[in-house]
């Protein structure tokens, strides 16, 4: 019989949890409670007597000197409401995990099959609410019911029920393997039917694909052989859905699309991927032909670039929007989690040294109504920045880089990009690290997790719009220290050479991992019974198909399994072998002794014609505001400063743990109070070394609203001049880029589509021409192209937004530079010109304007005086760097300012213009966001110097650091334009986000 | 000569291990290995071949049980395969052989969950203290100031002028105790070597961020009356360079960092005391 532990904190003990509830409350509710307090319950579901029941419930369940325990018997007291919170049958529950585990230490030996022990929380409400309300507050906050389950009690029915009734959350179900054929000899009306109602995600052409490859008699034949029928089965359509979804495949960038732009020109282009990114590595490493120093790019699970001779980097971004817009805390936990697998599958594998994380969102502070399966912004942002702090933090990698960026329109999809960047050494066992081959014969391994119904579908539903019915299956919880017991044990066995390939187990499940291995070697034999399963009741195609968390793949050799699996055993983790690597030809998969899926592996990978996409650009017209020409500007600047986009995340970030592993140089933070923002991150993997990884990333969503080309030509400046401002070297960078448009396949949905598409191929163009110019080879990336919200009224598409994250060295890490002034008396610069660009700007944006102008990319001119400021920063010639991006010089320098504590003095007219005289005023000169800027100052004794080595570059000496915390400008005309002091312009700058 | 060796025990969610042996190395170890738990669990390595035991940060088992609770049950009752004992026999007996132990941040919350700090008259099993969650309620990345006890016991801080400036990194890094006796009990022994206080090591703070987590005394560290067993929140092991300081690009700073006095003491007192 199940037996319930309660743990309660003593009641002179602060409760933080509750704390924090009871201020949610107020803030999402309007509500008011006096008192939240919190509860941690135990299932136990085993068959342990009462002294060991004790013993676990005083022991590692309770912390005595703050905490009680009660066996059987409720804790509650003194609350109006109680409300239990617990996860649903199947859901990870990874505390439940860890309790497991203790018990079995404790009495010295393993739970059987099926015992188990769950856990939930009580929060107990002390208020004078209805009922209605507290259930608004259960379903709204303290439940996700997608993942979670909650009960309710009144003070009075807690009474009468003497406590909560035992209850155990477990999966019941029959054990079956029912394998179903599907008839695909049917009108097109039933194909359809058949991938909507599965989640599918297939289109009416690839079904007829699927229905031709099986009306071919030679495939006939074949299955007959293998004791299949004429029909697939529901593993085949499953397999070949999660292969050819969008999310998996990229059939947008390998599509072939009908380009026409704004004079009528028409292009015909095969495959974008191909033609821009593809392209652009190949070119970029040719121009630099001896100084290459790409190792691996595209082919596997993230780019591997030459760090030294000794060391090679990895480094890969991902995203994870459809499920953080389901269950945030899961799927943003998951989305980081995730892509740590993807340096560590690697290569041979990779030691992970750092983490990115952008995410995009709506305002929190919306105050509008939503469609009803959207969860408020607001509980987006708490739910991602939560689950990436768990995923990050406990994983033991710091989280180094990152923004926040704020639209109304990522309220349809908050974009959640996490990046992980690894180390291995060059050569393992002396083969180069980046290099996996598999051998026919070599077994098939999955180690880690174990499968359950958790992310059936994630790679089909996120590749469709998110709509009313998306599945609640598609969501996974993420378990880093699982993870992180993998990773122990595989790094070793990685050092000991017990395997010749891994990859990750992702999106798709086992379908992609070991399809795509099989790709690697020409087939495989599967048997889907031998997988470890979480609870009975899995269908073959849910175990092939399933997202469950925290898994690898691998190929060992039959020689080394002994000491492999001997290996995980110590480490506690658990590994199957599944079947063996071929070279039939065949994907076959079988469960037990009979086969249940048989495709060609040609058919899986090269099966699919390309998508055939229109595109035509026209080129959007917005008011053109007019500018009001004011005598001072302090005002606008505290607000810019106040803008979600420009101010401080810093309550965010310091929830990062930014310096686990020692190395950490530029950190997020910097300046006299260690609160001015970093524009990049350095770090030194190789704690006896002073060479350092510089990591810095560009994204201006604001700017598709005028040009796609010119958002991404800003995007990659804007990550290289980032990069550039800390003293990253020009000799070794490299890009990554991720796109995240709003579905641009023109369609009855999506009545726009050659538009979004259009705006998809400018992208592209000037991905090639910015990375071309700048010398920057692409190594990976990663598509998301649904990020769209339709219900069938109401649509909300993202603005199509380009993250590009650069990777590169610095020779030396003690010569980085920070963003902050350093001392009065220095002479303040600024590199680059500004021009008559507003468009898109967040100085309009304030105005309630697009306008037109975008900032344009002049990259002979930016590289160049790059390439000078990298020498002056080896020469040691620069004190401070900041690059300028949203709100301009005006903000760049109010935040370095405040940033050294000294003030500025700086004037307009000096600064150097770029274009028709007639837009020169000062709004644009403080407020324009033309790109390739940097404002950079000098100790006196340094300027020749500095100048000497800029000479032929633009760059003008526009002011001076002063002692008195003041900012001051002046305009044009001579007068001062803005005056204020540095704590009215931090206060404005910390204050929106400083108690989320 | 007699080597100095240093272990750092990892796994199951430790996360500081590659930079606090990289620590005990500049401290002056010969030697700093990196063991995995189940290296001990084994039997292949055994404690009582090290002279300094590194008990370091991470998350142990995800801090699901409260932090470092699930490894406090582990180390108390997991047997050791190859031997006829348990891991705690292991740790008694170093403890007895007059080893050190430093414990960070999590390796502090696990010390003080086992009893192994403040561990008054010798009793190294029974918990009298714990760290909880930071009134802030949520986890900081932050550097605070330590103010240092010259009169405490601990071997690791000799030689520490005022304090320390080090980072945090922790969600439940809030010292409280059972009762007074116990607070009564550290502060007449000097047995709270560090506490959070402003930039000039002055008197110590109740005021967040300064003091970070809202500790009882604003108590960061503690060690036993031997002063052998100290731990602390913050992370020396993340400041061993110049370059690991917040502002170092503003500041005239050594090359060496805050942190490393304690590992630099460590291997002297293994030196002069245990070779």
């Amino acid at each position: 019989m199940a037996r319930r532990i309660e743990i309660a904190l003593k009641d002179h003990i602060r409760d933080p949890r509750g704390e924090r509830i009871k201020r949610e409350i107020g803030h999402f509710f309007h509500l008011p409670v006096e008192r939240v307090r919190t509860i941690d319950v135990y299932t136990v579901d085993a068959e342990l007597d009462d002294a060991e029941l004790q013993l676990v419930a005083a022991g590692p369940f309770c912390d005595q000197v703050i905490q009680e325990w009660y066996l059987d018997t409720p804790a509650a007291t003194g609350f109006d409401y109680l409300v239990e919170v617990g996860l649903r049958p199947g859901v990870t529950d990874n505390v439940g995990r860890t309790a497991r585990e203790a018990v079995e230490y404790l009495i010295g030996k393993q739970l059987r099959a099926g015992e188990g022990v769950y856990t939930s929380v009580q929060y107990l409400l002390s208020c004078k609410l209805s009922l209605a309300d507290v259930e608004s507050i259960a379903t709204g906050l303290l439940c996700n019911t997608l993942i979670q389950r909650y009960t309710i009690l009144d003070a009075s029915a807690f009474t009468a029920n003497k406590g909560m009734p035992v209850f155990v959350p477990k999966v019941l179900g029959e054990i079956k393997t029912e394998v179903k054929e599907i008839d695909l000899e049917v009108p097109d009306q039933e194909l359809m039917r058949i991938s909507k109602e599965g989640v599918l995600a297939l289109t009416l052409e690839e079904m007829r694909i699927i229905q031709a490859h099986f009306r071919d008699p030679q495939v006939v034949m074949s299955r007959q052989a293998m004791g299949l029928g004429h029909r697939p089965t529901d593993v085949e359509l499953e397999a070949l859905a999660q292969t050819w979804s969008e999310h998996c495949k990229h059939k947008i960038f390998s599509g072939t699309v009908q380009y026409e732009d704004e004079a009528g020109n028409r292009q015909e282009i095969k495959s974008l991927f191909k033609s821009f990114i593809q392209r652009t590595t190949k070119d970029v490493r040719e121009k630099l032909g001896d100084r290459d120093f790409c190792l691996s790019v595209f082919k596997d699970n993230a780019g591997v670039i030459r760090f030294n001779d000794d060391w090679s980097l990895v480094f890969k971004v991902e995203t994870h929007n459809s499920p953080s817009a389901l269950d945030p805390y899961g799927g943003a936990l998951t989305g980081i989690v995730g892509v740590n697998r993807d340096p560590f599958g690697t290569g041979q594998g990779a030691k992970l040294i750092f983490n990115t994380d952008v995410f995009c969102f709506a305002d929190p502070f919306y105050a509008k109504p939503l469609p009803s399966r959207l969860l408020h912004p607001r509980r987006i942002y708490e739910g991602v920045v939560e689950g990436v702090e768990h995923g990050g933090n406990k994983s033991g990698i710091p989280t180094v880089n990152g923004s926040l960026v704020f639209d109304e329109r990522f309220a349809g999809k908050p974009l959640v990009f996490c990046g992980t960047a690894g180390i291995m050494p060059a050569t393992i066992n002396g083969k180069p690290s980046h290099e996996k081959h598999i051998e026919p014969g070599d077994l098939i391994i999955m180690t880690g997790g174990r499968i359950g119904k958790d992310g059936i579908h994630g790679a089909t539903f996120s590749s469709e719009e998110l709509n009313e019915n998306s599945p609640v299956s598609a969501v996974q919880i993420g378990d880093p220290i699982t993870q992180k017991r993998m990773f122990d044990f595989l790094i070793r066995a990685r050092d000991k050479g017990l395997y010749n390939f891994i990859t990750d187990n992702g999106a798709g499940g086992l379908s992609s991992s070991i399809g795509e291995m099989a790709g690697e070697c020409g087939g495989c034999r599967m048997d889907l019974a031998k997988a470890p399963l979480k609870y009975a009741g899995l269908n073959p195609w849910e175990i092939l198909i399933s997202e469950a968390q925290e898994r690898m793949s691998l190929a060992v050799p039959p020689a080394k399994i002994g000491e492999f699996s001997e290996m995980a055993r110590r480490f506690g983790v658990e590994v199957s072998v599944l079947g063996e690597f071929t070279d039939s030809g065949y994907f076959h998969i079988l469960y037990g002794e009979r086969t249940v899926a048989y495709l060609p592996v040609a058919f899986m990978h090269e099966g699919l014609p390309p998508m055939q996409l229109p595109a035509r650009w026209t080129p959007p017209r917005h008011e053109e505001p007019c500018i009001q020409i004011q005598n001072d500007y302090t005002d606008v600047l505290a607000q810019l400063l106040s803008s979600l986009n420009i101010c401080s995340k810093e309550s965010v970030v310091r929830r990062y743990d930014h310096e686990v592993q020692g190395g950490s140089v530029v950190k997020p933070f910097t300046g006299a109070a260690n609160d001015g923002p970093s524009d990049a991150a350095v770090v030194r993997p190789i704690l006896d070394s002073f060479e350092g990884v510089v990591v810095a990333h560009g994204i201006c969503p604001r700017y598709s609203d005028i040009d796609t080309y010119h958002m991404t030509a800003n995007a990659v400046d804007e990550a290289l001049r980032n990069y550039v401002a800390v003293g990253g070297s020009l000799d070794m960078v490299a890009g990554l880029d991720n796109f995240c448009w709003c579905d641009p396949v023109l369609s009855e949905k999506t009545p726009d589509g050659d538009y979004k598409m259009a705006q998809l191929v400018r992208s592209n163009q000037a991905l090639f021409d910015v990375c071309m110019a700048y010398n920057l080879p692409l190594i990976s990336g990663k598509d998301s192209m649904k990020n769209d919200f339709y219900d069938g009224e109401v649509k909300i598409s993202i603005p199509p937004t380009l993250l590009f994250s650069v990777i590169g060295r610095i020779e030396d890490a003690r010569k980085s530079v920070t963003m902050d002034v350093k001392r009065p008396g220095d002479i303040v610069y600024l590199l680059g010109k500004t021009g008559d660009e507003l468009g898109a700007s967040e100085y309009l944006a304030l105005k309630g304007f697009v306008g037109n102008h975008v900032p344009q990319v002049d990259t002979v001119k930016a590289y160049k005086r790059y390439r000078a400021y990298h020498e002056a920063v080896a020469a040691a010639l620069v004190a401070s760097c900041h690059d300028l991006s949203d709100g301009g010089l005006a903000v760049a320098a109010a935040e370095s300012a405040f940033a050294g504590n000294y003030g500025m003095d700086l004037d307009l007219s000096r600064v150097l213009w770029k274009g028709d005289e007639t837009g020169r005023n000062d709004v644009t000169l403080l407020f324009s966001e033309s790109a390739s800027r940097h404002l950079v100052t000098v100790h006196p004794e340094h300027c020749a110097a500095f100048e000497a080595i800029m000479g032929g570059n633009c760059f003008a000496a526009i002011g001076v650091v002063t002692a008195g915390p003041v900012l001051a400008i002046s305009g044009l005309g001579g007068g001062t334009v803005i005056k204020a002091s540095l704590d009215t312009l931090k206060d404005a700058w910390q204050r929106p986000l400083r108690d989320l | 000569m007699a080597r100095a060796k240093a272990i750092v025990i990892t796994g199951n969610g430790t996360n500081c291990e590659i930079e606090a042996a990289h620590a005990c190395r500049l401290g002056g170890f010969d030697e700093a290995v990196i063991a995995h738990i189940s290296d001990l669990l084994s039997g292949d390595l055994r404690l009582d071949d090290f002279h300094f035991l590194n008990l370091t940060g991470g998350f142990l088992d995800g801090d699901d049980l409260g932090s470092a609770k699930a490894q406090a049950n582990r180390f108390t009752y997991a047997r050791v395969d190859e031997l006829n004992e348990h891991l705690i026999d292991q740790l008694l007996r170093f403890i007895g052989a007059g080893k050190p132990i430093l414990g960070v941040c999590n390796g502090f919350q696990l010390m003080v969950k086992m009893g192994l700090l403040p561990a008054f008259d010798g009793n190294h099993l029974q918990q009298v203290a714990t760290l909880t969650f930071n009134d802030c309620g949520r986890f900081q990345d932050r550097w605070v100031y330590l103010k240092n006890n010259p009169a405490s016991p601990s071997i690791f801080t000799r030689g520490i002028e005022k304090g320390v400036y080090l980072p945090i990194r922790h969600g439940e890094g809030k010292f409280v105790v059972a009762s007074h006796e116990v607070m009564e009990r550290i502060e007449a022994g000097n047995l709270a070597v560090f506490k959070y206080s402003g930039p000039d090591y002055g008197e110590p703070t109740m005021t967040f961020p300064e003091n970070p987590n809202g500790s009882d005394h604003a108590i960061a560290g503690i060690c036993d009356e031997s002063g052998l067993l100290m731990g602390l929140m913050p992370h020396p092991e993340a400041f061993v360079h110049r370059t690991n300081h917040p502002r170092w690009t503003r500041e005239e700073l050594p090359e060496e960092g805050d942190g490393l006095i304690l590992f630099r003491n460590a291997a002297e007192y293994v030196r002069t005391k245990l070779l």
